[in-house]
């Protein structure tokens, strides 16, 4: 049974990666890319975790908190940086 | 093995199968509503489903295959670290998504964000008037 599970989240995390990655693609503006990479960092951190319920370990999961600083730290860095950026004209 | 233990461990296995599942159909969730919502706050509504409760719904099935109740707590401090950061980011990004109009005002129902940056825009208007160009 395990090994069905683990075909159809295949299958789902794939076509769920595609959305984001065209999303990326398409997005008009910084912050829609910025969403959708964490969007896509999100699915793989469900793929991690699905592979580490089927094979049953736990080698993944500092990778899965070590991907959540990085998701963090990229999109407040991002927003961050776009309203500053927006700031500028304003105050000069 | 006897036949309850192996009965248990059926409906241990099928309810982290289901688990599985539905957390992986919350990425899918994630991307449809990132293809098809108009503008970047309702896209940021869709975002955060794999990023809370899919994540929830997957620990808890590495959980129940793990079958040991050591790992609870290590799960349960990686899915916090998670609900810690992700509102931090998500506040950052809808506050640049604001501030920089990325958003159709139309679909708003109600903007309580607006009186406060007309307040504080007046309020530094009149610190300009009376102090002459602050530079």
């Amino acid at each position: 049974m395990m090994q069905t599970v683990m075909a159809v989240t295949a299958v789902i995390l794939s076509l769920a990666a595609a959305g984001a990655i065209i999303r990326i693609a398409r997005g008009p503006s910084l912050l829609d890319r910025v969403l959708a990479s964490d969007v896509l960092l999100a699915i793989l951190g469900a793929a991690l975790c699905i592979d580490m319920a089927v094979n049953r370990h736990l080698n993944n999961l500092m990778l899965l908190v070590a991907l959540s600083i990085v998701g963090f730290i990229g999109s407040a860095t991002v927003a961050r940086f776009v309203a500053g950026r927006r700031e500028q004209p304003h105050e000069s | 093995m006897n036949p309850e233990a192996s009965l248990v461990d059926n409906i241990i296995d099928t309810t982290s199968a289901v688990f599985m599942v539905v957390g992986a159909l919350m990425s899918l969730a994630a991307a449809v509503g990132l293809l098809r919502f108009p503008d970047l706050l309702s896209r940021m509504h869709a975002a955060t489903k794999p990023q809370v409760l899919g994540l929830f719904l997957l620990l808890a099935s590495i959980g129940l295959q793990m079958r040991t109740w050591w790992v609870w707590p290590v799960l349960l401090v990686a899915w916090i670290f998670q609900l810690l950061t992700v509102p931090v980011s998500a506040h950052m990004v809808g506050r640049a998504g604001y501030r920089t109009k990325h958003l159709h005002r139309e679909l708003l129902s109600s903007d309580e964000l607006e009186a406060v940056v007309q307040k504080a825009a007046q309020s530094a208007r009149d610190e300009g008037a009376d102090a002459g160009r602050p530079d």
